[in-house]
């Protein structure tokens, strides 16, 4: 086990976090399947849990990490709700599609 | 040698994560989002977090992911295929997706970041997290557990057919 | 003597309370012991305090309590019992009393019984709290209090939507006349710091006469007077007030409620005599509406109708009277009309009620058989008010007489005209009511009975009274002491009192002059009704132009429709028309801008959430380059 490691520039570490967190956001914004709007959540906690273990390195602080974990257990439980409202959608649209998830229109 | 896994893994994530975004069929996607999650694991051993990269291939890989397609089986969603969005709703959502990552690098490159290239990194280690863990975060901890719970219970309420719901279906399948 | 002061109004009050709660179980025998025993107690104490105040000659102050206390003075609820308010309450309680019995024979198959007594009573605590009061607030709660009871014993039975057009039109005529009194109060407030009478007239007094502040004042209370006491211009709701039941009429719109006009400025005697304006004015209208309504009386063939065209004729003999200075002398009539018009009016009660419920005197007639005992009385009645001696109506009204024809003797002979004419009309009333043959249906003359004794016995009580209650105050000419004047001449403030200084020949020529008069109407009228056997046309028939007039009473209701209804309307109209279309369309508008608004809003909400989630990527990009601007 290495004592000391050689690390990125933390800026390294911004960019690629910024790049994925983009990304899901796209994710999120183009497409209708439901599922695949879940993935892309998943998609920017990750990135943003990625971001907070290496600033946790950076600054040899154990609570960035710590944070990641209590992040992991809410996605987790994010993903249990979420996954059975869409089957409940599912049940009663037989679709996951977004676009017919317009009851609030006022 | 870190710099070559660094990019190579960072190209992995971002590849992966746009295939997510570009396959069509959604498990393609689930398999992608996996593959992206490997790589960010493959990150987190690169920062001697080595508790994080085993829980995150745990949860994500194991659990989450395992879910997504359990749910896509039971549902057949892969033959629904895709129904896409409009160009103009794409293009939009490109757009607003790229003038995020702008902005979001603007502020990032604003930091005055001090790097410290070289870190004692012992911090990671199961052993170091779990006395933090159990030390100063074991309310948060049992919080967690409880919010746990209760997203169990409520996936399951939420889940669950209503009571009217299968009385008429079994009346239906009475009728038949 | 206190207690036994605020017992007089508190009794009828209590029976009110009881019977009001409980108006629908009560049975009948325990409402008329309660509503005529409260009465009777109240009438009794009456008795009491009348001769503590005639022996000791002091008039008895009651305060129940400070009712409010201002900085510089203090409104006390409270009574006084002193020469004139000790009459009256004798008048409104004997009489009231008298008509409360008549009333259980009268009303006793009305379904509505339990709650005229308790509408009667209440009458009578607002009248004495009127009378009894010592301050103007106190007889302003009176004066409000009896306008209210009047209208609900004419709209008694509200089924009649003409009763209850009746019942408006005489509260909204009160009204009016109330707003004046009320004016009248706050001048006097403003000028003397006080609604007490001793305040009031203590300070007073020390104003010379004709003093601009008094005029104005005592010409608002006198228009609260005419309104109160049906004088022109505001008399017409008094022939409709004879839509309520006949007791009623007798009570409120004959005996009691209609003198308290004639009761305050006598009560306000102090301030009227230092204003020779107002009260020229009031005889003036005292006299017109005493003719005016004398003419109308003639040609009507209500026997009701009749009566109220009467009782307005002599409160306008009142007002003359209080017009010419004869404060005792219109007192005087005002308690002797109390007892012959309560009379006439039960009497005609008691024929109605023979003849079931029919009023017109045109199918009357012949009744003199079948109703001997309301025969008599209604004879007395009669003479009584045509003035002749020595019935009462004569005493008081010559009284009056005289002190026209000392002051005025133009409103003399006019007053004389009138007295005429009331001979006239009253007997014909008489002749073609009780002589010749009967022209009503077979239904009806078979019908026909005298009333129970619980009727009977009040009218010969009020016709003993109609007899000798002139004797309360003979005058001088005839060997008498005037002693309701030295009864009452405490009350008049020193040195202003009105003192007539006519000869004993003169008097007595006087006198001769109306009874002969009154005599030969009387004959005109035995020729014309009973030797000619003349019944007045039917409604529609043609009539001379000046008959037609008076028949239609002057079209006076026509011109008030036609000069005040009209104009109200049409203004109403305009400011209908403008909150409608101003008012209502600016709010409404208002509205409808936000309903508009909110509907072109609403396509914001799509209920897309991929356009919700765009417009928050963008809003937070926003967001971040806002920051990184400042």
């Amino acid at each position: 086990m290495v004592d000391t490691i050689q690390l990125m520039p933390i800026s390294y570490y911004l960019s690629l976090c910024s790049l994925l967190f983009a990304i899901g956001v796209v994710g999120v914004l183009i497409k209708r399947n439901a599922l695949v709007i879940f993935m892309s959540i998943e998609l920017m906690l990750n990135s943003i849990n990625l971001l907070l273990a290496a600033f946790s390195v950076y600054h040899n602080n154990a609570a960035g990490q710590i944070l990641v974990i209590f992040i992991m257990v809410v996605a987790a439980a994010e993903v249990a709700a979420g996954l059975s409202i869409l089957v409940v959608t599912y049940r009663k649209n037989n679709s996951i599609d977004m676009n017919l998830l317009n009851q609030l229109k006022g | 040698m870190e710099k070559y896994i660094f990019f190579f893994l960072s190209g992995l994530a971002v590849f992966s994560a746009l295939m997510v975004l570009i396959s069509r069929k959604p498990v393609h996607s689930v398999l992608y989002l996996i593959l992206c999650f490997f790589a960010i694991a493959g990150h987190y051993i690169l920062l001697n977090a080595q508790f994080l990269a085993v829980v995150h291939i745990i949860v994500y890989a194991g659990a989450i992911m395992v879910l997504f397609l359990f749910t896509l089986m039971m549902l057949n969603l892969n033959i629904v295929g895709e129904v896409r969005k409009s160009v103009l709703a794409r293009v939009a959502a490109v757009i607003a997706g790229g003038l995020l990552l702008v902005t979001l690098v603007a502020a990032l490159k604003g930091l005055n970041l001090s790097t410290s290239l070289s870190a004692n990194t012992q911090i990671g280690m199961t052993s170091n997290i779990g006395k933090v863990l159990f030390n100063e975060y074991m309310f948060p901890f049992e919080a967690a557990s409880i919010l746990f719970l209760s997203a169990m219970v409520g996936a399951v309420m939420i889940g669950k057919k209503e009571e009217e719901e299968e009385m008429t279906n079994v009346q239906m399948t009475n009728d038949k | 003597m206190n207690t036994l002061v605020a017992l007089v109004p508190i009794l009828p009050l209590l029976s009110f309370i009881v019977l009001g709660l409980n108006f629908k179980r009560l049975p009948k025998v325990v409402t008329s012991l309660m509503a005529c025993g409260s009465v009777l107690v109240s009438f009794v104490l009456a008795v009491v305090l009348f001769f503590h105040v005639k022996e000791a000659g002091t008039a008895v102050n009651v305060t129940l309590f400070e009712w409010l206390p201002t900085a510089s003075s203090s409104m006390g609820f409270s009574f006084v019992v002193d020469p004139i308010s000790s009459l009256m309450i004798l008048i409104v309680t004997g009489v009231g009393f008298l008509i409360h019995v008549y009333s259980i024979g009268y009303m006793f198959n009305d379904e509505g019984f339990n709650r005229f007594f308790a509408y009667m009573n209440l009458f009578v605590f607002s009248m004495l709290v009127l009378v009894l009061g010592s301050n103007y607030l106190m007889m302003f709660i009176g004066w409000e209090g009896v306008g209210l009871c009047s209208y609900l014993l004419i709209g008694f039975w509200f089924k009649n939507h003409d009763y209850n057009n009746a019942a408006k039109k005489a509260f909204i005529m009160n009204r009016i006349g109330d707003l004046g009194f009320l004016l009248g109060m706050f001048v006097l407030y403003y000028q003397f710091g006080s609604l007490d009478y001793q305040t009031v007239f203590a300070k007073a007094t020390l104003l010379e006469s004709g003093n601009m502040t008094l005029t104005i004042a005592t010409m608002l209370l006198f228009v609260g007077a005419i309104g109160k006491s049906a004088q022109i211009p505001l008399f017409t709701w008094l022939p409709d007030a004879m839509a309520g039941p006949t007791p009623v009429s007798a009570l409120i719109h004959a005996a009691t409620m209609v003198t308290a006009g004639v009761y305050m400025v006598v009560r306000s005697q102090a301030l009227f005599v230092l204003a020779p304006t107002t009260l020229m004015v009031i005889a003036i209208v005292g006299i017109i509406t005493a003719l005016f309504a004398a003419t109308i009386a003639i040609f009507q063939n209500d026997i009701k109708k009749v009566l109220a065209y009467s009782t307005v004729s002599q409160l306008g003999y009142m007002f003359v009277g209080l017009g010419m200075g004869a404060f005792t002398g219109a007192m005087f009539h005002l308690t002797t009309h109390a007892f012959f018009k309560a009379l006439l009016f039960l009497a005609a009660g008691s024929v109605i009620h023979a003849m079931s419920g029919e009023q017109d005197i045109r199918k009357m007639g012949g009744l003199r058989k079948a109703v001997p005992i309301t025969w008599l009385v209604f004879l007395i009645g009669t003479i009584a008010i045509s003035g002749i001696p020595p019935f009462s109506g004569f005493f008081s009204k010559d009284e009056i007489l005289l002190h026209a024809f000392e002051h005025n003797k133009i409103i003399w002979v006019l007053g004389i005209v009138g007295s005429l004419m009331t001979a006239f009309y009253m007997f014909r009333l008489f002749f073609l009511t009780f002589a010749g043959t009967f022209r009503g249906s077979d239904t009806q003359k078979h019908h026909l009975h005298e009333s129970p004794k619980s009727m009977t016995v009040p009218l010969a009580i009020l016709a003993i009274l109609s007899v000798f209650g002139g004797l309360i105050n003979i005058p001088g000419v005839f060997g008498g002491s005037s002693e309701l004047h030295m009864f009452l001449s405490p009350m008049y403030s020193a040195g202003k009192e009105v003192i007539v200084e006519v000869s004993h020949s003169t008097e007595i020529l006087l006198m001769i002059i109306a009874v002969l008069g009154a005599i030969a109407m009387i004959a005109f009228a035995w020729f014309r009704f009973v030797k000619m056997a003349a019944i007045p046309i039917s409604n529609d028939a043609k009539r001379p132009l000046f008959t037609n007039l008076l028949y239609h009473k002057y079209y006076i209701d026509e011109v008030y429709a036609f000069l005040i209804e009209k104009p109200m309307l049409w203004l109403s109209g305009i400011l209908h028309w403008f909150d409608v279309q101003i008012v209502d369309r600016a709010v409404n508008s208002l509205g409808n801008s936000i309903l508009w608004l909110g509907t072109k809003a609403r396509p914001l909400q799509t209920g897309n959430i991929g356009f919700y989630m765009i417009v928050m990527v963008l809003s937070i990009v926003a967001f971040m380059v806002f920051g990184l601007m400042i």
